[in-house]
């Protein structure tokens, strides 16, 4: 099988990282996730009661070898996610976080500026810092100076399901980064995440894409074989693509004269 | 004609929206309307990204026989963007006393009606009836009075609640960008201000009395939240009391200028139709069931992350029917009257409603249709 994939203190199995939004019920949500035997699983905390044991989405998420992944979404700026991360730590126990700050509640594009502030205070916090980010190599390098454990940079916009629109951006990220690169949002169909596998992604987060198909299930297991596919190829080594015939060497043939 | 939408105001950023609405004459915009042909919806059916020009096609009168086409891709837009869920919000109406005259209103100043304002202990009550409902998300709702209910009194209700709902939202009179400040401080969320209608001169009639017969103010209001920094303002017209497509399309023309301006607000849409009250005023131009589904339709193809929003005002079996085609938000069992729900139920309401189901059967409704129920979507952090 694909090899382990290492964030910080936790080894996954899986390199599918799902989420919990957009489902028509927290059974099938449930269902859905179990299927895609994804062990990292991101809820936001706007969406959850995280005083109540007995919320909704929390209880159907309680399993052995599922890791919450609490998120940021709903925040505008450092402060805010700071404050969210700290809420987080306390009522769900853990210190991991998806930093997302999206002060543009349309296209919930993150804020460069506001995440690489919180992502270097959380750090010294103590939290294990996953950001959402641009596809941006530069933004990553100086986030992987201030200590995040991986980066996240988006294929499209959040939602949008048009898949790997910032491929060369993120190919930079792959080639440059020391933390695991994450690809994040817009992934729309299997063949999406297994193409981000291919180009050396360590994982991809996928959400709207599986819960609004028409059968959440069955779209999960699709990802979680093409994930594994993707992965498979990269670790093979792909043979690289070429644009023309190599049949003769018609440039060099003259020295064998 | 004029041209297109509030492109021409680029690079001169404005402080209100009375400098974009003064180079529009509502004749004019009802003309481009209606004056829309089948070309003009098949392009705004086939495009991706629609502007206010296929907008006002997608209103007019030549889009009523792509009806079915407009639901399905606004169903399928919704989907996208929304999943499968519906979010539940209560109105808690806290006091119809009112200055204001205003012809379509049950509340209206001169309307002999017994007049309340809810206590403390009042509220607290009503509270507890929502809260065991299921509720999480509250709109606050009062007359404009502001010896009673000022905005010393509002912050007080939102101080009072703060701990029982996650998200809080008020529908009131118009206030200063320092007062919703001081609001947004204490846990308010959102803001709703619908302007009821674009038409300054007929406005005018009908508000004849009262510190809302003041077109402008009202209408620069939803700049001074921007300016404010609040999450969310909900914008709409009272369909009924002027032409609603030119009405629509001035909400629209509003909501544009404002997602450009304020680019860190969220905003969303009501779709209020005028309803039999004490008042008594009948609609002057009749919206048909098939009208609202249009438009509802519509500004989800203008725009597929807005929040689009319905009361109780709409009857069971258009609800029923209409949570599938681009509402994203909704309340159920709401009482219009103060102390409506447990301190006095039998009073006086602000207009019928008319989807009278209990929130049980509604929710049901909604999980049997494969959508999951939001009560909480929010968090104050900070």
């Amino acid at each position: 099988m694909n090899q382990q994939l290492t964030i910080a203190d936790k080894t996954f199995n899986s390199r599918l990282f799902t989420g919990t939004g957009k489902f028509s019920s927290s059974k099938l949500m449930q269902e859905a996730l179990l299927v895609s035997e994804s062990e990292l699983i991101t809820v936001a905390l706007k969406r959850v009661d995280i005083n109540n044991e007995d919320d909704d989405i929390l209880a159907h998420l309680n399993k052995p070898h599922i890791n919450l992944l609490p998120n940021t979404s709903g925040v505008r700026d450092a402060k805010e996610a700071v404050f969210a991360a700290e809420l987080s730590r306390e009522a769900l126990e853990t210190n991991w976080v998806k930093l997302e700050i999206h002060p543009d509640p349309r296209y919930l594009l993150p804020d460069p500026i506001e995440t690489l502030k919180a992502a270097e205070e959380l750090v010294k916090k103590g939290f294990v810092v996953m950001p959402y980010i641009h596809a941006d190599p530069v933004l990553c390098k100086r986030l992987e100076e201030v200590g995040v454990q991986c980066v996240m940079p988006l294929g499209a916009p959040i939602g949008s399901n048009k898949g790997l629109k910032t491929q060369d951006f993120l190919e930079i990220i792959i080639e440059q980064s020391n933390v695991p690169v994450i690809v994040d949002a817009g992934i729309g169909s299997p063949s999406h995440a297994a193409h981000a596998m291919e180009i050396g992604a360590d994982a991809v987060l996928v959400n709207t894409a599986i819960a609004v198909s028409q059968n959440p299930v069955t779209m999960a297991k699709a990802f979680k074989i093409a994930v594994q596919a993707g992965r498979m190829a990269f670790e093979a080594k792909l043979a690289p693509v070429k644009k023309q015939a190599e049949a003769s060497s018609p440039l060099t043939k003259f020295l064998a004269d | 004609m004029i041209q297109n939408d509030i492109a021409k105001n680029e690079g001169q950023k404005t402080n209100s929206f009375t400098e974009t609405f003064k180079n529009y004459t509502w004749d004019e915009v009802l003309h481009d309307i209606n004056s829309k042909t089948i070309n003009d919806v098949e392009h705004a059916l086939a495009t991706e990204k629609r502007d206010l020009e296929d907008f006002k096609a997608l209103i007019s009168p030549a889009a009523k026989p792509f009806l079915e086409q407009m639901a399905q891709i606004s169903r399928q837009l919704t989907k996208k963007r929304f999943g499968n869920t519906m979010q539940m919000y209560a109105p808690l109406y806290l006091s119809n006393e009112c200055q204001n005259i205003c012809t379509y209103c049950g509340f209206s100043f001169t309307n002999k009606i017994p007049r309340r304002t809810l206590t403390d202990a009042e509220i607290l009550k009503e509270v507890k009836y929502l809260k065991q409902k299921g509720f999480d998300h509250v709109l606050l709702v009062t007359g404009e009075a502001n010896q009673t209910v000022g905005v010393n009194y509002i912050n007080n209700a939102i101080k009072l609640i703060k701990p029982y709902f996650s998200n809080i939202t008020i529908e009131v009179q118009p206030l200063e960008k320092d007062e919703y400040e001081l609001l947004m401080q204490n846990g308010l969320y959102a803001v709703l201000v619908y302007q009821e209608t674009y038409h300054k001169e007929e406005y005018k009639k009908h508000h004849p009395k009262g510190k809302k017969s003041n077109f402008n103010y009202r209408l620069e209001t939803p700049d001074r939240l921007g300016q404010a920094g609040i999450h969310k303002i909900g914008l709409g017209a009272l369909f009924g009391l002027e032409d609603w497509r030119a009405d629509i399309f001035f909400t629209a023309l509003h909501l544009k200028y404002l997602q450009k301006q304020y680019w860190k607000t969220k905003y969303s849409i009501s779709f209020p139709r005028l309803r039999p009250h004490s008042g008594g005023l009948e609609p002057k131009v009749e919206m048909t069931d098939a009208d609202l589904v249009q438009l509802i339709c519509a500004y989800r193809l203008l725009d597929e992350d807005l929040e689009l929003s319905m009361s109780t005002r709409e009857s069971e079996h258009f609800r029923n029917n209409i949570v599938q085609l681009g509402i994203t938000s909704i309340s159920s069992e709401s009482k219009t009257n103060p102390g409506g729900y447990a301190v006095e139920p039998k009073s006086l309401e602000q207009f019928e409603i008319s989807d009278e189901r209990s929130t049980e059967d509604f929710t049901q409704m909604l999980k049997d249709q494969g959508l999951e129920v939001v009560w909480k979507d929010w968090e104050h952090f900070g």
